[in-house]
């Protein structure tokens, strides 16, 4: 007989702590796990797979944004940055060291870790806006630091070639073969972003968000805890920079300014804050937001304007369409996509007997 | 379900539906399709919006004549915005409907997707964008600047200041004002080395983006250090607002050179019209004015059809000829192409071995002399003066070019 549960009904620390309360969570994801990384690169002509690349990467970087800024409550108008002293780091050890992607990744990393832990110490005396702007100053000074310095960016154009990532002596070219070296890496950040929430650094972060002084006051070092969140966000950042960089083979600072610090809180308040599951959606909804719009204004525009006045309008309908969806997603439900899916999925749950 | 959560719905099957419509269009016979990347809402929208148009009016103009040797051009534009990933997006798109040549748009772009392009193998222009190094073809075989490049342009911007200022530039000061990035940057070691060759004296002074605030820059220049000429590289707001900075202070704007981007009939009129920028060197890759016949037949074109050209082809016709220069290119090397394929349609590699046969095609001058080879995808590095004079652009130099070689000694120790 087909039935369902008929509520989550926790009786062990171990089952709270469990990463899925249900059992169809877990088959859930294995079947997501199985269409995502067998069937999709099998199936879906490259072209799709490459915008799936671009969500992946965005995921990386969406993911370790929520952990500074949903859950630690902090602010960073700097990510951008942050990504180009990843990306900077492993450009240099590809072409100065040979060194493979298993090394520049973690060196990318760390390097933005570095730097970002050190962004992040004004976040001990100053909260809200005044954060924001301290680290807006980093992403100028970042910017300007790169630009300036050819020891870094490799001379006047700030730009360095990478050749492709290889693996057993195979270099990974075609988008198949990137979606699944992006994958891995999107994998390892979904994995260890969900398992860091519930750890003991996790739930520091969040006493540190929801109230920092009563926070203190059960035993949490602020101090540390606070860098530790700016550290493990900018790794992500810095994996993101590189994950980049091998993509498009190319390390070039002007493809991390302000504007993409932007787009990922973007992705992350549209998302949901403090999810992993709203990272993945806002990572997904802001990349696809301008392909389906553009999808849609070409196949529907035609019937209103003519093919002249279409070029011209796409583009600037497109932007109008993609703030207004924004603006209505967030009036719908202020917690994110994350939220509207679990609104939806708990309707559901409890289909047709809803209350 | 409440109301919203069924308008939520009711949107996604919408797109979903959308999606599944605006599947790939097969490709036709006897097309060749061409991939336009554009920025018409970015921070450079005000190139985009004449520029593109202007290559569509050119495709249409040769489509109406029976195409090239009977195929039609099929130009399929998207904005990128100026943002990478819908460059890249955009790129695979184009590549899977079958685009065989590209124009990019924008500097982060064209770097970010070169790599792209010599494992697709898909001829791609880039007039005024990417980097210098890439006038080299047997390093950057797939990217044909075709215009003239930073480091050209700032070769011949000495040479201009050299014959205004006498034939001589000995102990003569010459103040160079830049956009601080990397394009900003892009012509200084070539000015350096003249300066060594030419013994001036040489202030550089650079403007912070987004370059709107130029005062403390321009007051150094005008009040502290007095230059004999003043040579301006600077991007989308900020050539006006030098213009305005300059005149205010009472420097003569006749020994103002701006390079290709700080040149157009926009930046003229934002920054206080033509009569007050009376004066003032604007340089250009490709002839500005209306004064050409290719123009004139879009006119006739759009005359015939019963329909208005954009208005901006008259206002701002620097830009708009350079969007016909590059759509020219575009048709005289698919032109080559299928004269290599003999008739078949051409791939990426045949139109780019098209590119590289261009060869004497003026366009009744809108063109520069161009001789693009397998080595140098620039053409040659030609630009035009035109000085701002009684309300408009007049031709001041012909198509010129200066010391080759050292900017040749640049692009082969390149990195």
């Amino acid at each position: 007989m087909f039935h369902r549960e008929s509520g989550v009904f926790k009786t062990s620390y171990a089952a709270d702590m469990a990463l899925y309360p249900l059992p169809i969570a877990k088959w859930a994801v294995a079947a997501l796990a199985g269409l995502f990384i067998v069937i999709v690169p099998l199936a879906l002509d490259e072209y799709y797979v490459s915008i799936l690349d671009l969500i992946l990467i965005a995921i990386v970087g969406a993911l370790g944004l929520n952990i500074l800024v949903g859950y630690t409550g902090q602010i960073s108008i700097g990510h951008g940055a942050f990504m180009s002293v990843g990306a900077y780091t492993a450009a240099n050890l590809v072409v100065h060291l040979g060194a493979p992607f298993w090394v520049t990744i973690p060196a990318g990393g760390l390097m933005a870790a570095l730097v970002g832990a050190v962004v992040g110490i004004p976040s001990l005396r100053i909260k809200g806006i005044y954060l924001a702007i301290a680290t807006l100053a980093a992403q100028l000074i970042i910017e300007w630091t790169i630009n300036h310095v050819p020891a870094i960016s490799g001379g006047v154009q700030a730009s360095i070639q990478v050749p492709r990532p290889s693996l057993f002596g195979t270099p990974l070219e075609s988008q198949t073969q990137l979606y699944l070296f992006l994958m891995a890496f999107a994998v390892l950040a979904i994995v260890g972003t969900s398992n860091l929430a519930r750890s003991r650094v996790g739930r520091a972060f969040i006493a540190v968000r929801d109230q920092d002084i009563a926070a203190e006051i059960i035993g949490i070092s602020i101090f540390r805890y606070k860098l530790w969140a700016f550290a493990i966000s900018s790794f992500y950042a810095g994996v993101t920079g590189v994950l980049y960089t091998y993509y498009l083979g190319i390390a070039n600072y002007e493809q991390f300014q302000i504007t993409v610090s932007i787009d990922y809180l973007a992705m992350i308040i549209i998302g949901g804050l403090g999810s992993v599951l709203g990272s993945i959606f806002g990572a997904a909804f802001v990349t696809l937001l301008p392909i389906v719009t553009r999808w849609f204004l070409e196949s529907f525009g035609a019937f209103i304007f003519s093919q002249a006045d279409l070029a011209n309008i796409i583009p600037n309908l497109r932007l109008i369409l993609f703030g207004s969806l924004i603006i209505f997603f967030l009036v719908v439900e202020p917690e994110g996509l994350n939220r509207l899916w679990r609104n939806v999925r708990n309707y559901f749950r409890v289909w047709p007997f809803s209350y | 379900m409440n109301k919203t959560t069924a308008a939520m719905f009711a949107l996604a099957a919408g797109l979903s539906g959308a999606l599944c419509l605006a599947g790939p269009a097969a490709a036709q016979q006897k097309e060749v399709v061409i991939g336009m990347q554009c920025d018409r809402t970015g921070p450079t929208q005000i190139t985009g919006v004449v520029l593109c148009p202007a290559m569509h009016d050119y495709y249409d103009l040769i489509n109406a004549s029976g195409g090239v040797d009977g195929y039609k051009i099929k130009a399929d534009e998207i904005d990128n915005e100026y943002k990478v990933p819908q460059a890249v997006e955009a790129y695979q798109r184009q590549k899977q409907e079958g685009a065989v040549l590209m124009t990019l748009y924008g500097t982060p772009m064209t770097v970010a997707l070169n790599q792209r392009l010599e494992e697709d193998k898909i001829a791609t222009t880039s007039p005024g964008f990417g980097i210098a190094a890439a006038a080299d073809g047997s390093r950057y075989p797939y990217l044909f600047p075709i215009a003239a490049t930073y480091w050209s342009q700032g070769a011949a911007a000495v040479k201009f200041v050299k014959d205004k200022l006498g034939g001589n530039l000995k102990g003569k000061k010459i103040a160079y004002v830049y956009y601080d990035n990397p394009a900003g940057k892009e012509p200084l070691p070539i000015i350096d080395e003249l300066q060594k060759r030419e013994g001036f004296e040489l202030r550089t002074f650079a403007v912070p983006p987004p370059g709107v605030e130029v005062g403390a820059q321009i007051l150094d220049i005008t009040q502290r250090y007095r230059p004999d000429f003043v040579i301006a590289h600077l991007f989308g707001r900020s050539p006006a607002a030098a213009i305005k900075a300059l005149k205010s202070n009472g420097y003569p704007l006749s020994k103002v050179v701006g390079l290709v981007w700080a040149s157009s009939e926009a930046d003229i009129q934002a920054a206080g019209g033509f009569a007050a920028a009376q004066g003032y060197h604007a340089m250009q890759f490709a002839g500005a004015g209306d004064n050409y016949p290719v123009r004139q037949q879009i006119k006739a074109m759009y005359k015939k059809e019963g329909r208005e050209p954009i208005k901006l082809m008259d206002e701002n016709t620097v830009y708009y000829n350079r969007g016909l220069l590059q759509a020219a290119i575009h048709v005289e090397g698919i032109r080559n192409a299928l004269k290599l394929t003999g008739g078949a349609p051409p791939t990426g590699t045949d139109i780019k071995k098209g590119l590289e046969q261009i060869r004497g095609f003026t366009l009744d001058g809108l063109v520069p002399p161009l001789e693009i080879t397998p080595t140098d995808h620039e053409g040659g590095g030609w630009v035009q003066i035109f000085q701002v004079k009684g309300g408009k652009f007049v031709k001041e130099t012909d198509w010129f070019r200066a010391y080759r070689d050292v900017v040749e000694h640049a692009l082969k120790t390149a990195e």
